[in-house]
């Protein structure tokens, strides 16, 4: 094989935990180039004319759906966008039904976010377009975890196309880094798929939250466990904070969102006494004031508008390296 | 001729160096001095070219003019078309001056088609808006596909569709030359 060239295996993306470290690194690798494109005054590719992506949100969406159809026409492709309270899913059209006429329409690709776990992977089974996963009940969102993975390591310093050309190691871009998520663990595919990818990009991976917000079969996780933030923080690298939803709360798994903020709320504060100077990550939308003090998400610490970015030019990637070659 | 022989050299460490230092002769000539001029390389043989070119410039001019890098991957015309699930490398992009109103000098190393310089020329043009644009290329081996001409050249080297140039850098393959081969 020419030296030059590297294949890419998936179809689909379903979830990190299809993922191999390499593929991860080559996402990254894509993802620097990607980011190049957005600052130049011509936000435009043309690699992907020709092509066609299609948005099938279930449930609502502003920063994934927005990030994902920027990163669409961003790379030259088009987008055709279906929100179920405009579709005839009000009429009660299945889901597969739906998919299936989406694929009749000869998209390359469907991004798909729903409320039940493995939604998009019986799509996956079931269509010829590929199928990225935007967040799928309480499994898995793979873009989020792959873009505060990159934020992490750009903010590291281990990323780039020099340190990558020389094949290092992708499995320890991130060795030796602890990386405390905090809040609630058990409804969060987002701290789901964020462990998956901090870990096998070497990271030590420790949840903090109160027991009723932890999932239960957390031993086969392979992370730290705390309920106390000041002990879970300490030494920390980058802390992520997890959003609160507040109706959590109406089904009594914490007893006041006040007493959450005192005990899982991340405050300035807390951070300057963790030791390291933690980066702090949201993976938004946030509730300034509960899980994250609003001093906090605006100072220094906080990368959570390069998070933003960075989910642009992550989608863009993994959008070029699903469909250029299909 | 060895009738067994498929490869020939055609450029060996000393042409290529002298070739180097005839395009940046030219280069300066040309452009009446190196007011506003500018180098950027094509990945991946294009950016030593440029870097060695540069050097030679300044030797002459006592300048040393600013040099970008350009992978042109997003901007091929068939990549749609690359069979497989197999896709190029992405190389650095990095102009980190503004090109508007200068005279950018593209580096390459093989002027062949003209598809890598076109989609260069797209490249460029969604970086910044030059005065104008040149074309350098160490070997022109003809059969154009596309209306482009260099306005620096190495070698002038007729060949034939079957045949490959090979173009090996120091800097990337750990020598100096060029290689005429045919495909057997």
């Amino acid at each position: 094989m020419d030296v030059n060239t590297e294949s890419w295996q998936h179809k689909d993306l379903l979830g990190i935990a299809q993922l191999s470290p390499w593929d991860i690194a080559r996402i990254f690798e894509t993802a620097v180039s990607m980011k190049e494109i957005l600052n130049r005054p011509i936000k435009k590719l043309p690699t992907l004319r020709g092509k066609s992506v299609a948005m099938l949100f279930y449930e609502a969406s502003t920063r994934t759906r927005v990030s994902f159809e920027t990163a669409v026409k961003t790379l030259g492709a088009d987008v055709g966008s279906f929100s179920v309270s405009t579709s005839s899913v009000n009429k009660g059209e299945s889901l597969l039904d739906t998919a299936k006429t989406l694929d009749a329409m000869k998209f390359d690709l469907i991004v798909i976010r729903h409320t039940s776990s493995g939604a998009s992977e019986f799509l996956a089974q079931n269509l010829r377009a590929g199928v990225i996963n935007a967040g799928d009940g309480q499994h898995e969102h793979p873009t989020q975890a792959l873009l505060d993975a990159f934020t992490l390591c750009e903010k590291f310093g281990v990323l780039g196309t020099k340190h990558l050309q020389e094949p290092a190691y992708p499995d320890r871009l991130l060795t030796g880094r602890k990386i405390v998520i905090v809040g609630d663990i058990l409804h969060s595919r987002v701290a789901r798929s964020n462990a998956l990818c901090l870990q096998r990009l070497g990271a030590q991976v420790t949840f903090v939250g109160p027991p009723t917000l932890l999932p239960p079969e957390m031993a086969c996780w392979n992370v730290g466990i705390s309920h106390d933030l000041d002990a879970g923080l300490d030494g920390a690298d980058a802390v992520m904070a997890l959003r609160l939803q507040l109706e959590r709360q109406k089904s009594g798994l914490f007893p006041s969102v006040r007493e959450y903020a005192e005990l899982y709320g991340l405050t300035l504060d807390r951070l300057r006494r963790s030791g390291r100077e933690p980066l702090l990550l949201h993976p938004g939308p946030m509730n300034r004031g509960v899980e994250v003090d609003s001093e906090l998400a605006d100072s220094l610490y906080s990368v959570i508008e390069e998070q933003v970015t960075n989910g642009l030019a992550v989608r863009m990637a993994l959008i070029y390296l699903m469909s250029a070659p299909l | 001729m060895d009738i067994g022989a498929t490869k020939k050299q055609i450029l060996n460490e000393d042409g290529i160096q002298r070739a180097i230092a005839r395009i940046a002769h030219e280069i300066v000539e040309q452009n009446a001095g190196v007011a506003d001029l500018v180098l950027v390389g094509i990945h991946r043989r294009g950016v030593p070219l440029a870097g060695r070119i540069l050097a030679a410039v300044a030797e002459i001019e006592g300048v040393r003019v600013p040099m970008g890098v350009l992978d042109i991957t997003y901007y091929r015309d068939d990549l749609s078309t690359i069979s497989g699930n197999v896709l190029p490398v992405i190389r650095e992009t990095a102009v980190r001056f503004p090109i508007d109103d200068k005279i950018v000098v593209l580096v390459d190393d093989v002027l062949y088609t003209g598809r890598t310089i076109r989609a260069a020329l797209d490249a460029l043009m969604d970086i910044g808006r030059p005065k104008k644009i040149q074309l350098a290329a160490l070997v022109d081996r003809g059969h154009r596909e596309l209306p482009i001409q260099a306005d620096f050249v190495g070698r002038v080297l007729p060949t034939s569709c079957r045949e490959t140039v090979s173009v090996c850098l120091r800097e990337i393959d750990n020598r100096d030359e060029v290689v005429l081969s045919i495909e057997t």
